[in-house]
């Protein structure tokens, strides 16, 4: 691999410290940065202007897809495949397959939403070139690092460091892809 | 109240951190939220105590009931399948008028447990109970285990096991199709579904704390199994901002299957004709038995786990008794229930229905599990009003124990004690259960705890990530979290 530098990260020590570096590298017009917690912060989607996310349309689209797919495999398979008379009952009708599609359309939902989750954040995936960085490790104990990304137009390696220690981000370091 | 509790957040939030200003104005200590996690550690000793386990030598407590656990799981367990399925469903002592016996009981019994599992995880999350952070993850894992268990059962009382794939709408040369029309059917999907996603609710939400354990980790198969597991979460904001806006959708998901699959269960019975199980009450009351079964599960579960594991400080005592109290309020409305039940048996004026009523108690056969069910659910959980029992852990186990037996009971009275003297008496009979049927389900028994014993050894059993955002190290807006002064 090509030594490109993928970013500069800083480390903080609280969640208060993070949300206030955050808004201050927000403040000094950088656009592509993130911050790394071990939990989500309260307030940091405001301050990173994070839209609603469209999970939720992915858990919709699954339910309704699998919802109507099941109204008419029973249908098909009741009413028009092999049609056959139990109980008197109609060969097709509202309560007969309310309660399978209602069931199944909650698991198309799940399987929506976990499948929207993935591809928004990109996982699986095997490496991140954050992994390179020893201190990265400690993102799920109790550090809460602030990355700014090499692609940001405002990203110089000089200021951009000046900037993070400013803060009093400690250990920072430079991320190469 | 209201003006105080302002100005202390003010206080909390604004310049003055001025320590008896605060005591000044805090609530009496009766009236104080317990804290979710005690002794008020940094985020780091506490990623260490919950990791700990996980990552330590296995203790004796866990070979002792592992080892057990696992015989069942993996010698009786498969004798009893192998033998059932071979003989057929004569080897178990359903007859004709009792076609539905110990196995059906023990299904109804299994579902109950996993339903409060998916209370606590996902209700208690949408109710916002920070609390429940700490004990969800565990009875998540409950419900996932019981709910294998509890397909199990249908699986192999169709008799011909290798015929269960008739029960799949799936195209084949026959041209057979599942009959929609059979709430059977309809239970068919509603327990696969239950499978299907309280194990991706359960998966995800494991996601972060894999990455916990990933970065722990000293050696290099560990650091590769959770490497694999974690998927290459990083953690960062925007993963979080999706992973929160899923979990909350699954739990409203989850939320729905807690009230739904019980009540298809229900169904099954009270679609039928039978005096007994003909009634509407039916969905609500298979719910709400449920919900109560899997309370008393959970107490079962995690009174000597907190102990054995040493976290106490996590799963609070203010925590157990949150459970008692919810274990308290459901067993009130089983017994509401019950007292409709026979209500409505008097008043239908129907004599097969007051028949079947009045034996229950009365009854020739199986009068005692009337009673037993009756002294347990009814009376026993009356206990649960003393603060004193609730503060009391083995107290609490053995009425977790109890719940689970009279529930079991339950089941069994609804069953059997319906089935055994319809309209007919030329058809009466009687059911005794048989050696297989007792062996198929100890040998569930023992795979359920072996499954969950491996679960709390090598996964994270507590959500670390979880509990620490609800710490107030962890809430950016409180001195704690690191907040200074100046903003808010």
């Amino acid at each position: 691999m090509s030594e490109k530098t993928y970013g500069i990260l800083a480390e903080f020590d609280s969640p208060a410290a993070i949300l206030s570096a955050a808004e201050k590298v927000r403040d000094a017009g950088y656009s592509r940065w993130d911050v790394f917690t071990p939990f989500p912060i309260h307030g940091m989607d405001k301050v990173m202007n994070l839209k609603n996310s469209l999970v939720g349309w992915f858990a919709l689209a699954g339910g309704a897809f699998m919802f109507l797919n099941v109204v008419g495999l029973i249908w098909f398979s009741n009413a028009f495949d092999y049609p056959l008379i139990v109980g008197g009952k109609p060969m097709f009708s509202v309560p007969m397959t309310f309660v399978p599609a209602y069931i199944m359309m909650i698991m198309g939902g799940a399987v929506g939403a976990l499948i929207g989750m993935f591809a928004f954040n990109e996982l699986p995936r095997f490496h991140h070139p954050l992994f390179t960085s020893e201190r990265f490790a400690l993102v799920s104990c109790d550090k809460f690092m602030l990355l700014v990304g090499s692609t940001d137009p405002k990203f110089s390696e000089s200021e951009t460091r000046k900037l993070l220690e400013s803060l009093g981000g400690a250990h920072i370091e430079i991320i190469k892809d | 109240m209201g003006r105080r509790s302002y100005e202390r957040e003010q206080l909390m939030v604004g310049a003055t951190t001025n320590l008896e200003e605060l005591k000044k104005l805090a609530p009496p200590a009766e009236l104080r939220r317990a804290p979710v996690v005690e002794n008020n550690r940094g985020l780091g000793l506490l990623t260490d105590q919950l990791s700990k386990f996980a990552e330590g030598k296995v203790p004796r407590w866990w070979w002792i009931l592992f080892i057990p656990s696992a015989f069942c799981a993996t010698v009786i367990f498969p004798a009893a399948l192998i033998y059932q399925v071979s003989v057929g469903v004569g080897a178990w002592g359903n007859n004709q008028p009792v076609a539905w016996g110990l196995d059906i009981v023990s299904f109804i019994w299994w579902v109950g447990v996993a339903h409060a599992g998916t209370l606590i995880s996902a209700l208690l999350f949408l109710t916002r109970q920070h609390w429940r952070t700490t004990i969800g993850r565990a009875a998540e894992a409950m419900t996932v285990f019981s709910v294998m268990m509890a397909g199990l059962y249908p699986a192999i009382h169709v008799g011909r096991a290798w015929f269960d794939w008739f029960m799949f709408p799936i195209p084949n040369s026959n041209g057979n199709w599942p009959q929609f029309r059979s709430p059977l059917m309809w239970d068919v999907f509603a327990v696969n579904t239950y499978l299907v996603v309280s194990m991706l609710f359960w998966f995800m939400g494991m996601i972060p704390d894999f990455a916990v354990f990933r970065d722990r980790a000293v050696t290099r198969p560990r650091k590769f199994i959770f490497s694999l597991l974690a998927m290459g979460w990083t953690g960062s904001a925007r993963q979080w901002h999706h992973y929160e806006k899923a979990y909350v959708v699954l739990c409203g998901l989850c939320t729905l299957l807690v009230f739904t699959v019980s009540s298809i269960v229900g169904l099954d019975f009270c679609t039928s004709q039978l005096a007994g199980w003909h009634a509407t009450i039916f969905p609500l009351y298979f719910v709400i038995g449920a919900v109560f079964c899997g309370f008393g599960m959970i107490l079962v579960l995690l009174i000597p786990l907190r102990k054995w594991c040493g976290l106490e400080n996590v799963i609070t005592m203010s925590h157990m008794d949150k459970v008692a109290k919810l274990t308290l309020v459901s067993g009130l409305i089983i017994a509401y229930i019950y007292a409709i039940e026979f209500f409505i048996a008097w008043y239908s004026g129907d004599p097969y229905e007051r028949w079947v009523f009045s034996h229950r108690l009365f009854g020739h056969s199986y009068w005692f599990m009337g009673w037993i069910l009756m002294v347990v659910n009814v009376g026993v959980t009356q206990l649960l009003w003393f603060k004193k029992i609730r503060a009391n852990l083995t107290a609490l186990f053995i009425i977790g124990l109890l719940i689970n037996c009279g529930m079991w009971t339950e089941r069994f009275v609804i069953v059997v004690g319906s089935l055994y003297q319809d309209f007919l008496p030329a058809n009466w009979g009687k059911y005794i259960p048989t050696i297989w049927d007792l062996a198929l389900y100890v040998g569930s028994l023992g795979a359920f705890f072996m499954m969950y014993l491996l679960f709390v050894k090598y996964l994270p059993f507590i959500a670390i990530s979880e509990v620490k955002g609800a710490t107030p190290q962890g809430n950016p807006h409180l001195p704690a979290g690191g907040a200074k002064g100046e903003k808010s």
